[in-house]
């Protein structure tokens, strides 16, 4: 099977920045507790933009990057099919409608948060959005490729981010300077077999 | 003035490390908001982070939230801003040359070697914003719930996100 290319793509019609704009304005005020489903739904179902094994290329490569996973793919197919002015058009669109809605969340819980009402049903919200990301890490965990060598670096990261309180920053750097050159290493002696 | 760049230089940096979104680096901006700059309490960086989860849009809302929290829409705007810019310089100009990209065996190494760092880190967070909840029984029964029914059924996270208010609400955890 040969590698997904985005350049020979499918698609019939390249979308001009504005349509980029408007498709992303759309995912991003549906995207109620995650917005990946619906950018997916947006890009291969709804226009047709990427094909379903493009999409799950380009999805891979936003999500090793750092950075908020969805601007990151807004950027990329933004910029894939309109240069510089399609990824501002993909990353505004996604971003605008979302920021206004948490401005006005933000006013309401500078007025209302000292209500008791609103403070438990806020802590009942907490414990559910910490289950959801939870449920996220044990699924990216299931997904990650030979499991027996990569997963105790997980462990390893969790433990001391969770428990020994280890700054983050130094936690990732270092852990990811030492997992990627274990995965180098192991490409380079496959690559010689 | 330099609130809304000490937000920006704040956010701008830890978007550098923030592999596997905003979700991921949940310790380190309770680190900046809380801890290092004394912004807000944990009871208040706690609920920012349940709006964020009940509003639309990408996780990174809880940034555009604590900015807010700290001055007003330009706080918003700039902690944002900082959050989203350096990732997005740097997918641009990635994509561009993607082609090339495509059978690079660094990009296969990266994404095989961030991937598990990106797991223990949005574990890290989950855990992190459960203890900061400080949840009872029932609370601790709400939080397996929705992990096993996030993972084994389709259902939409926006119900479970209702019951969780519903349920704090009427006083049950």
């Amino acid at each position: 099977m040969p590698a997904p290319q985005i350049s020979d793509s499918a698609t019939k019609d390249i979308p001009t920045p504005a349509a980029l704009f408007r498709g992303f304005s759309r995912v991003g005020l549906s995207g109620f507790g995650g917005v990946l489903p619906w950018a997916r739904r947006l890009l291969v179902e709804t226009e047709g933009w990427l094909t379903a094994e493009e999409f799950n290329v380009l999805l891979g490569l936003c999500q090793f990057l750092p950075g908020p996973n969805v601007v990151n793919l807004a950027v990329a197919v933004g910029v894939r099919f309109c240069g510089w002015r399609g990824a501002v058009a993909g990353a505004l669109g996604l971003m605008l409608g979302p920021f206004f809605v948490a401005l006005v969340l933000g006013v309401l819980y500078g007025l209302y948060g000292e209500l008791p009402a609103v403070q438990s049903m806020l802590h009942g919200i907490t414990l559910v959005g910490a289950g959801l990301i939870i449920a996220m890490g044990i699924r990216m965990g299931l997904n990650v490729k030979n499991r027996v060598i990569y997963l105790p670096f997980a462990a390893v990261a969790f433990v001391g981010i969770a428990v020994l309180h280890w700054p983050l920053p130094a936690v990732m750097l270092g852990g990811a300077a030492l997992t990627i050159s274990l995965s180098w290493w192991r490409l380079s002696q496959a690559a010689k077999r | 003035m330099t609130i809304l760049l000490e937000l920006f230089a704040s956010f701008f940096l830890v978007a550098f490390v923030s592999f596997g979104g905003a979700s991921a680096v949940i310790p380190e901006l309770y680190r900046i908001a809380v801890t290092e700059h004394s912004w807000m309490d944990a009871r208040t960086f706690t609920e920012l982070f349940a709006i964020a989860q009940a509003a639309p849009g990408p996780n990174v809302l809880i940034v555009t939230l604590i900015g807010q929290h700290v001055d007003g829409w330009q706080g918003a705007f700039f902690a944002t801003l900082g959050m989203c810019l350096p990732m997005s310089i740097l997918v641009g100009l990635l994509f561009k040359h993607w082609d090339k990209l495509q059978h690079w065996r660094g990009r296969t190494a990266i994404q095989l070697g961030v991937a598990p760092m990106a797991v223990g880190l949005v574990l890290a967070s989950g855990t992190l914003i459960a203890r900061s909840a400080e949840p009872g029984v029932v609370g601790m029964g709400l939080l397996l719930l929705t992990v096993v029914l996030n993972l084994r059924t389709q259902l939409h996270p926006l119900w479970l996100i209702l019951l969780g208010g519903v349920l704090g609400l009427s006083g049950f955890v």
